[in-house]
């Protein structure tokens, strides 16, 4: 779907065709992550100090192995997306800025694939 | 000239700025999303520590919950429940600006509020569900 305006999409002006795009994107992980979220505040909030095989079991379920990844993919988009315009904001030496950048995106494709191999581990 | 620029820019009047105004409720929601969120980029290290620990086995889930449970390890959980929560309440109310609603300055004042409670009932709700589950203190 596209959210530019209808007269920057006849001119066909604007940063490379995808202005919108990071902004969309924001958006879109913005209100997957508000039902999960819920899901899991509640389900940890009623787990904690609970033995570890009741965790395990937890976890093990189909459909909260599924809304844990979902939370921890969306939510892991959602940082990398919000800390990149925070550091754009902010830091305005190039080579710090772009080490940065880099940091941000690949602790969130290194904590997504450890937390994924995680559940997977618990749930397969 | 160059002694001219050797002093650097001129002193020029600044417009009021911080710590001149009164804080308004809208500014200090924004700021606070944002460190909220900064602080939540941190706290998904916590949640795959957690989910790698009840991975790994008992053991490694015993570890885990000492420093989770030690004092310091709460005040660290605590402040991720704050800021969870905070930064999804808030955000729901950037959802709403996006589509156009809520820009009333009353409206964003009064909703701006609205977070700050719910943010604090909720949290300590979500702290009681956590203390009964533990079975106590």
């Amino acid at each position: 779907m596209s959210i530019r305006t209808p007269l920057g999409r006849v001119r066909g002006l604007g940063s490379a065709k995808s202005g919108a795009h990071h902004f969309w994107h924001q958006r879109l992980t913005a209100v997957a992550l508000v039902p999960l979220t819920l899901w899991f505040v509640w389900s940890v909030a009623r787990y904690a100090g609970a033995p570890h095989g009741e965790v395990v079991a937890f976890l093990a379920h189909p459909f909260n192995a599924t809304a844990m990844l979902l939370f921890v993919i969306a939510g892991l988009y959602h940082m990398a997306l919000g800390v990149q315009v925070v550091i754009e904001d902010y830091i305005h030496r190039e080579g710090l800025k772009l080490a940065l950048l880099l940091l941000v995106n690949f602790a969130a494709f290194a904590v997504g694939i450890v937390a994924t191999i995680a559940v997977l581990r618990i749930a397969v | 000239m160059a002694e001219a620029r050797s002093r650097g820019p001129a002193a020029r009047p600044l417009s009021p700025h911080l710590q001149i105004y009164r804080w308004p409720i809208t500014m200090g929601t924004s700021i606070l999303h944002r460190m909220t969120g900064m602080g939540l980029a941190f706290g998904t290290l916590i949640l795959a520590w957690w989910l790698v620990a009840a991975s790994m086995g008992p053991e490694a889930y015993a570890m885990f919950e000492s420093s989770a449970f030690h004092w310091f390890g709460r005040l660290v959980l605590f402040g991720f429940t704050v800021a969870l929560v905070f930064h999804a309440l808030n955000g729901v109310r950037h959802l709403f600006w996006d589509v156009g609603y809520g820009f009333k300055l009353s409206t964003a004042n009064a909703t701006g509020i609205v977070v700050y409670i719910v943010t604090l009932a909720l949290t300590v709700l979500i702290w009681i569900v956590a203390y009964r589950s533990m079975g106590g203190w």
